[in-house]
């Protein structure tokens, strides 16, 4: 059996480094487009100062960008060091869009990037956006992919077992590129960076147009982000309720936490505003609800029922059982690889491969569970109810936060009336981290809410490890934090200065 | 199109092939950073060898990135056994990488002396490291790595990062090095001037030197050791794992490929000329030539490598059947066969735009170029 230390030490280490990669990803993807809105500004009107400010935003836009690219690669060769027999169990299919990435975005967004920086003087206007644009677009493409990825964990579809190999196999590519839960997790997650993007640009140009300083540089710069905030804002939250139908359709259990939701309810289900959550006795203290409200937003009918953790529990229980005959059906099967009957048993019984497996975190032999532990392995089926359950009202409230600022803020771009409501500028500047806040909340709830699995019901979190020690992972995870630290430290130092310093200082020999 | 047999065939050449981008394009950079503290003499000196490198870093990191990711789809098992059995080889190079895109961007974004001073080293040490662990890695490969499979095709690993640093994988380590730093001195040959240029092409000729004495030294080392054989295995264009064969263990077997094709011994002779020829070339002042003959020596180097250990990818010392192959470590026929389409049409797409990103940055980076752009430039 593997150390469950290990299994937490690694999941503890892929969770912090995946959310310290996520502190710079969504200002790279919204960052991105501002940039070209504001070069295209400048070609269509050929005023300088637009050129100044697309310069000014890409010098910020490179000082994050070196961190997303250093984080990133941690990212790429963690599930090979930590993960291994996750990557050996499903390589076969999620390699393919990791592998894609590279050749399809990695390439064309780094290779922009430089010619982005350096080639001001060494191409046209037009040919300068293109690049620009191809930046973008290559940005924008490496979040497809990688959510593609990881929306197969969420709900793998197009693949099946093979017994000979031992692992999960690619039958139906079109199916993962189009799974649905790959789609909504993608204009999700790509409009939540252009919200960071724009209150990055929105509130760095309030604390200017606060002090009196580079004045008409920051009203445009203001007007532009307000503009494309509020439309990622939006976009984020119908697209947040896109992700929600999603989670509904394909795993019930994460939708009946995060809605801290016991009991199977009438449909169509009431929705808790908030709730006292008594982990323990599988219920809530008590509930302030909004009728109907999750009914509506998670089946998009008033008929449908929504099955609440009792029931899924109890439920669970049976394919545990049905599983259990799949794991001994495959172990017999591999001494005996041949055997028809065999193979035709453990196909019987394959679909609760997964729930079998997950017995193994008791027992490594399935033949001597126990009824009280195939009752705690159903239990697993559904994670720790709390911090999902708050995590995303955080995120939900925040964006609705964010949602009444950027429609003030639009609404006094059109005005041209911004600069002198101070209280709107400070409302700006301080909402900076909102966005960061609400992301890292949004990929608490998709990520712990997968649990128990890190492929949805195919394979175990706590088989997904690599035979490692105790004392590698507690080396690797301080040389981790020891690193990053360090590293945001002189980003944010950097990133402090540059804004400080503003547009004027980067003109010097231009 | 093609059957399975063929396309594992291919995806062991298109891993070649990546692995090589990466040796000719990344190998450069790194070469730069390598030779940054050695070669610049003072600030300005610096910033003309990083800036000659500034715009394209990024994109040949790619290359790295790339190959990961395709050694992820096409053998996932390799993936999985060498990352986590190297656990802290692999994490060394991590770490030294971290050094890489921060050292870029962050090194003349203030002047003073220290700050610069530290993301030097830093930049050597992105670039040093990575480069010889490559080598030690690969050496390591020839004498066997320990790890076991289970029956749920679990690796195990027992050996240690220190068993890594052997002699001979440390030689194998002062191949890549020397390859990748020469390629970084010819490249700068080519994009410098004055003292910076004649100090680049005294460092290509001692390198070159130094890559051919270690490539003949391993040569010899390789024909004394045991290398590997397949005495049986499943069907080669089926389905089939790492357990489903016998393998044996006999010296000079490294060799067994060159002795039943001795037309494959053209490829180590040409990492001999292609190293010759980057000196030639250097001495009569023909750096993009000297360029190209030390790409050729990256190209010949690497595949005889490959061809040396074909069909084993990684052979497993303490549990010979479990040795990974090109036969029975890869993908399923559908993965292989999408990533084939994905390949071919993307490849020449990168291709024309990176070719196209390095004229538009084409010319000698001069140090009145940086006087005069300081605040663009890194
Ligand atoms: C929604 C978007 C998204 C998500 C979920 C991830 N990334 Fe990321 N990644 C990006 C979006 C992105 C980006 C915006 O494209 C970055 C950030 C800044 C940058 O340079 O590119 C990037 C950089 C980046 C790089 C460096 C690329 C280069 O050198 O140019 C690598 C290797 C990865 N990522 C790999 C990963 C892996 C393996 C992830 C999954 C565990 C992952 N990223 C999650
Ligand atoms: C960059 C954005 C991401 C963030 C912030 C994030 C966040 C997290 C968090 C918080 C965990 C820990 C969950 C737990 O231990 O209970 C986790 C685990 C994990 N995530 Fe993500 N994730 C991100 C992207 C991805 C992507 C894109 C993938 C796949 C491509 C992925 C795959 C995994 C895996 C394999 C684990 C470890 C196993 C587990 O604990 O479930 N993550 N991630
Ligand atoms: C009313 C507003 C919102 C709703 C209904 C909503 C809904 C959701 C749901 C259901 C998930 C989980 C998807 C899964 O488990 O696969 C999610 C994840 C996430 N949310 Fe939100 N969200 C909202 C607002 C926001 C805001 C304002 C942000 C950030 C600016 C944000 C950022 C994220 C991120 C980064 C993830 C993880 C990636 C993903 O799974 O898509 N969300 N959201």
């Amino acid at each position: 059996m593997i150390d469950t230390t290990v299994v937490d030490l690694s999941r503890l280490q892929f969770a912090a480094t995946a959310l310290y990669h996520f502190i710079f990803v969504p200002l790279t993807l919204g960052l991105s487009w501002l940039l070209v809105a504001m070069e295209s500004a400048y070609v269509l009107t050929g005023k300088e100062i637009y050129r100044d400010m697309t310069k000014f935003w890409g010098k910020l836009y490179g000082i994050n960008f070196a961190l997303g690219v250093t984080t990133g690669i941690t990212m790429e060769f963690q599930f090979g060091t930590n993960w291994a027999y996750y990557s050996h169990y499903v390589g076969d299919i999620f390699g393919a869009p990791l592998a894609i990435e590279g050749l399809m975005a990695f390439f064309l967004e780094s290779t922009m990037v430089g010619l982005f920086f350096f080639g001001w003087n060494r191409l046209s206007k037009a040919g300068h956006l293109t690049v620009t644009m191809l930046m973008a677009l290559g940005t924008n493409l490496s979040a497809v992919l990688i959510l593609i990825a990881n929306g197969w964990m969420q709900d793998p579809v197009g693949s099946a077992f093979n017994p000979i190999t031992m692992r999960m196999e690619l039958i139906d590519f079109w199916a993962l590129v189009f799974n649905p839960a790959a789609q909504a997790k993608f204009v999700h997650t790509v409009s939540a960076g252009y919200v960071a993007g724009s209150l990055f640009v929105l509130g760095i140009s309030s604390w200017y147009l606060l002090k009196g300083v580079h004045t008409e540089f920051a009203r445009r710069s203001f007007r532009i982000a307000a503009a494309f905030g509020l439309a990622g804002t939006l976009s984020v939250i119908v697209l947040g309720d896109e992700s929600g139908y999603a989670v509904s359709e394909s795993q019930k259990s994460k939708l009946a936490t995060i809605e801290a939701m016991w009991e199977t309810e009438p449909a169509p289900a009431g929705f808790n505003l908030i709730a006292s959550i008594n982990e323990e006795k599988q219920t809530n203290n008590w509930a302030i609800k909004i009728p109907y409200a999750l009914g509506l937003i998670a089946t998009r009918s008033t008929t449908e029922t929504l099955p609440g953790i009792r029931e899924i529990r109890a439920e669970n229980v049976g394919r545990v059982k049905s599983g259990i005959e799949a794991v001994i059906a495959l172990e017999a099967l591999r001494k005996a690889p041949q055997d028809a009957e065999l193979l035709a048993r453990f196909r019987e019984y394959e679909q609760d491969l997964g729930y079998g497996l997950l017995v193994k975190a008791y027992v490594d032999d399935v033949r001597l569970a126990t009824p009280a532990i195939i009752e705690k392995a159903a239990h697993d089926t559904v994670p720790p109810v709390a911090s999902l359950f708050w995590s995303f009202r955080l995120m939900v409230g925040l964006g609705f936060a964010m949602l009444a600022l950027f429609v003030v803020a639009f609404w006094a771009g059109i005005r041209n009336s911004f600069a002198e409501k101070r209280w709107l500028l400070r409302w700006a500047l301080y909402f900076i981290p909102v966005p960061w806040i609400a992301i890292e909340a949004g990929w608490w709830v998709a990520e712990f809410g997968r649990q128990p699995w890190t492929v949805f019901g195919v394979l175990p979190t706590h088989l997904s490890a690599s035979s490692l020690s105790v004392a590698d992972l507690y080396g690797s995870l301080f040389g981790f934090l020891g690193f990053y630290t360090v590293l945001l430290a002189v980003e944010m130092y950097l990133m402090f200065k540059y804004a400080r310093l503003g547009p004027t200082a980067l003109q010097s020999n231009q | 199109m093609f059957d399975y047999e063929t396309l594992k065939l291919i995806w062991w050449l298109l891993v070649g092939v990546l692995l090589i981008g990466f040796a000719i394009m990344d190998g450069h950079d790194m070469g730069v950073g390598t030779l940054l503290p050695i070669l610049g003499k003072d600030d300005t000196e610096r910033r003309v060898m990083i800036n000659s490198v500034a715009p394209h870093w990024d994109g040949n990191q790619v290359w790295f990135i790339t190959g990961g990711g395709a050694i992820f789809a096409a053998w996932p098992f390799v993936y999985a056994t060498a990352f986590s059995g190297m656990y802290w080889a692999l994490l060394l190079v991590l770490f030294a990488l971290f050094f890489r895109p921060v050292g870029f961007e962050y090194r003349s974004k203030l002047p003073n002396p220290a700050w610069r001073a530290t993301w030097d080293w830093g930049l050597f040490a992105g670039s040093a490291v990575p480069a010889l662990v490559f080598g030690v890695a690969f050496g390591n490969l020839f004498l066997g790595v320990p790890f076991t499979l289970d029956d749920t095709m679990r690796s195990f690993y027992s050996g240690s990062f220190w068993a890594l640093l052997n002699p001979f994988a440390l030689l194998c380590g002062v191949v890549s090095l020397s390859l990748l730093t020469l390629q970084g001195a010819t490249f700068l040959a080519h994009r410098t001037e004055g003292a910076l240029q004649q100090r680049a092409k005294i460092a290509a000729s001692v390198l070159v030197i130094v890559l051919l004495a270690a490539f003949s030294g391993a040569g010899v080392i390789v024909w004394r050791i045991e290398g590997y054989i397949i005495q049986s295995i499943g069907d080669v264009g089926g389905v089939i794992n790492p357990l489903m064969k016998e393998v044996t263990r006999q010296p000079g077997a490294w060799f067994g490929n060159f002795q039943k094709m001795p037309i494959l011994w053209l490829i180590p002779a040409i990492a001999y000329v292609g190293a010759l020829l980057a000196l030639l070339a250097i001495k009569a002042g023909k750096t993009l030539l000297a360029f190209v003959g030390s790409s050729l020596a990256c190209v010949s180097v690497i595949l005889t490598a490959g061809v040396a250990l074909f069909p084993f990818i990684l052979p497993s010392s303490t549990m010979p059947k479990a040795s990974l192959t090109a036969w029975d470590a890869t993908s399923s026929y559908v993965t292989l066969n999408v990533m084939l389409w994905v390949a071919l049409i993307f490849t020449p797409i990168v291709l024309a735009y990176t070719s196209w990103a390095y004229h538009v940055m084409a010319g000698k980076i001069t140090r009145d170029f940086i006087a005069a752009n300081d605040k663009q430039l890194y």
